[in-house]
């Protein structure tokens, strides 16, 4: 360790550091554009710019390591001037384009305009104009004028998602960014640029144009498109998510997800094809009914069979709550040990950076608690076996689209009773004879467990109508806080639809068996107590950022 | 008992006085009076006020040739105090890129503050000289684009206002 001192502040530390670095642990902030954490330092934006004493000029604190002694002034007349300069000049071509820039509001430009411009330009000629609405790739438009040419996209492509297809070409003012001819930028993590750029100069063409960034609410959550599980934040206005963006986790995901997390993993959330209620089949067809019928029609059918004629498949989608609530259904109320879960997995597909071959949040969540998988005597193979052979007579599926598999969907025929949990309309619903529909991981307090152990939290983003924004501490947009019963703009789409341990507890409950609480973090930390893997967490011990299982029952789990 | 302040005694009147009969009088020639003066109302249903430009009638969008101005940026929906307006932006082929699919002000929740005018880039929302507001239902009162859209030459005494006292 070593000692240096900034803005008169004597700070003692890692001598392997930049200034930039050691400035951002101590809750100093010099501003940057070209400067990213995660990626290599190129120092061309010149925003960095201190003052170190005995130094004839300015240095840029990204590329400078510090040393013993050093004394930095990031405040001081001469950087001062430096930084409305450079501000200056990043400006005179940049277009005004902020009305209709999807970047306004989380623009880097716009914020350090505010903070370190001057607030007016000397530039009287015409702008330079270069092309605008490119294609850079499938999810991703380039508008080369906002482009203050930081090399951040190219530095990420090459470094981080290894495709080196971006670079500059031209000279002078006239530099734009471009690929080489004949390709394009459409690595699986290609939009991580759009997060980084930090400018609007590229954009998510899935989100382009769909809402102001200060119009939405964020709440912290999780992707659950594979068994990552990366930290993002959901952004909703007017009760419809909108986009998804990573959040900073070491232990996950670093700074970034994937494209087909952030564009294709919450779709199904307000799709057309969501359930609005529980539904059972009457006469053939399934008719809404409400929440009090379907439950009292579950327990009158499950209370008409015998235990082993009797089976259940659990899912690697849902929570551990739900999960844990189904096991203790069928263990203590159904009297069975016939359940299990089936793993969606794609052979191959695992990549070294982010991407599993797991397509499920909590695959391991759900073998700890000790939901038997594939090829375990008593699971899934034994359940579809009875099923075909006909000794077992009622299926109970938590959300999961079984019938997807046509060989599944083939013997399911052979039910006289399919009882679904699900969020969509999908191919098991169709075949089901009550269909309760559950709420999604947007729309309730739960946990997954990512297949490297990690415990993390799911918050509700959208409201249902059993679920209200503020009475239970939902993040709110300006519209969800003002928004009067005679507001168009507050009647986003509410869905009925209930957590699957919550619909469970209630069956259980009307069965006999008293399975009493009032919140999944209730849920939870019965959870914690029975299951020795979950030993010692906590809802407030997972917090935002997750909290590891032990060690030794990873490897129990994993053949 | 305690007493707050001097006791103000009345004045004891006179016989006319108590009678009012002047004062009626005094009155009775004060109206009559103003009957022969020039009048200052108008009949209002048939006789229409013609406001000034500088006049914040209800906010409409400018079009021009036939292509509202609006870029639907969101900045008035922002800095609306009363939340009257809603904006959702939607992608053009033209050179604005972006257009209002839908732009919805709650006239009922409108202040005619002018700040959506004060605040667009565009000069594309603006305050109308129209002032007369009649609805019957609370869903009478959003009005959506169909009744916002105006074109420049209907405003062109508000636009040239603005030119000149902004």
């Amino acid at each position: 360790m070593i000692k240096i001192t900034v803005d008169g502040r004597e700070l003692e530390v890692d001598p392997t550091l930049t200034i930039i670095q050691a400035a951002a642990q101590n809750g100093i902030e010099i501003p940057h554009f070209c400067w990213h954490p995660k990626l290599t330092v190129s120092g061309n934006c010149r925003m960095c710019l201190v003052e170190i004493e005995k130094m004839p000029k300015l240095v840029i604190s990204c590329a400078t390591q510090v040393a013993d002694g050093m004394v930095i002034k990031t405040k001081s007349e001469k950087v001062v001037k430096a930084r409305n300069a450079v501000m200056e000049f990043l400006l005179i071509n940049h277009p005004l384009d902020c009305p209709i820039c999807d970047e306004a509001g989380e623009c880097k430009l716009q914020d350090y305009t505010y903070k370190y411009s001057t607030g007016y330009s000397r530039f009287q000629e015409d702008k330079v104009h270069k092309p605008k609405r490119i294609e850079l790739g499938p999810n991703i438009i380039l508008d080369v004028e906002r482009c203050i040419l930081c090399s951040r996209c190219i530095r990420f492509s090459e470094e981080i998602a290894h495709q080196k297809v971006l670079t500059f070409t031209e000279r002078g003012t006239h530099v734009v960014l471009t690929t080489f001819p004949g390709t394009q930028l459409d690595n699986p993590y290609a939009m991580n640029v759009v997060d980084i750029c930090p400018v609007g100069a590229l954009t998510n063409r899935d989100f382009r144009f769909k809402a102001r960034v200060w119009e939405m609410s964020s709440t912290e959550s999780i992707c659950i498109g594979c068994a990552r599980g990366c930290n993002t934040n959901v952004w909703v206005r007017n009760n419809e998510i909108l986009r998804l963006t990573p959040r900073d986790n070491e232990e996950v995901n670093s700074s970034w997800m994937c494209d087909e997390g952030r564009v294709h993993s919450f779709k199904f959330v307000s799709s057309e094809n969501r359930l609005n209620g529980p539904m059972i089949r009457k006469d053939g067809i399934l008719v809404d009914v409400g929440w009090d019928e379907a439950i009292s029609k579950v327990v009158s059918e499950l209370h008409t069979y015998r235990k082993h004629e009797i089976a259940g498949i659990s899912s690697p989608y849902s929570t551990n709550e739900d999960n844990y609530i189904f096991a203790r259904f069928f263990k203590e109320v159904i009297g069975s040990k016939s359940f299990g879960f089936l793993p969606h997995t794609i052979p191959g597909a695992d990549d070294d950076l982010l991407i599993r071959a797991d397509k499920t949040p909590n695959s391991l969540g759900a073998s700890l608690l000790r939901i038997p998988g594939e090829n375990e005597s008593s699971g899934i193979d034994h359940i579809l076996k009875g099923i075909s052979s006909g000794t077992i007579k009622v299926l109970y599926v938590l959300e999961d689209n079984i019938a997807a598999d046509p060989r599944i969907a083939e013997i399911l025929t052979n039910l006289e009773m399919l009882i679904v949990h699900s969020s969509t309309k999908n191919e098991t619903t169709i075949r089901a004879d009550v269909v309760l529909s559950a709420s999604t991981f947007a729309e309730k307090y739960g946990t997954y467990t990512n297949f490297t152990g990690y415990v993390q939290r799911v918050r509700p983003a959208v409201a249902m109508i059993e679920q209200e924004r503020a009475p239970d501490g939902m993040a709110m947009s300006r519209w969800d806080k003002f928004a009067a019963r005679n507001d168009s703009w507050g009647k986003g789409n509410k869905r009925d639809a209930r957590s699957s341990w919550r619909i469970l507890a209630a069956i259980a409950s009307a069965m006999g068996v008293k399975m009493k609480y009032a919140s999944s973090e209730e849920v939870f930390k019965e959870l914690v107590e029975r299951v020795p893997a979950f030993k010692g967490l906590s809802y407030s011990k997972i917090g935002t950022h997750g909290a590891p299982i032990k060690k030794e029952f990873i490897k129990v789990s994993k053949p | 008992m305690k007493t707050y302040g001097p006791i103000i005694r009345k004045k004891d009147l006179t016989l006319l006085q108590k009678s009012y009969i002047p004062e009626i009088l005094k009155g009775l020639r004060m109206t009559i009076g103003q009957m022969f003066k020039p009048t200052f109302t108008s009949q209002f249903p048939e006789e229409r006020f013609k406001p000034e430009p500088s006049f914040r009638g209800r906010p409409v969008l400018v079009t021009e040739q036939g292509v509202e101005r609006c870029v639907a940026c969101g900045l008035c929906a922002r800095v609306c105090p009363s939340l009257a307006i809603e904006v959702q932006a939607g992608e053009t082929e033209l050179m604005k890129e972006r257009y209002p699919v839908k732009f919805e002000i709650n006239m009922l929740r409108c202040i005619f503050c002018g700040f959506c005018e004060e605040v667009c880039p565009e000069e594309a929302i603006i305050m109308s000289n129209d002032y007369l507001l009649v609805f019957s239902s609370q869903e009478e009162a959003l009005f959506g684009k169909e009744r916002l859209l105006k074109s420049t030459e209907e405003l062109k005494e508000r636009l040239e206002f603005l030119r000149n006292h902004r």
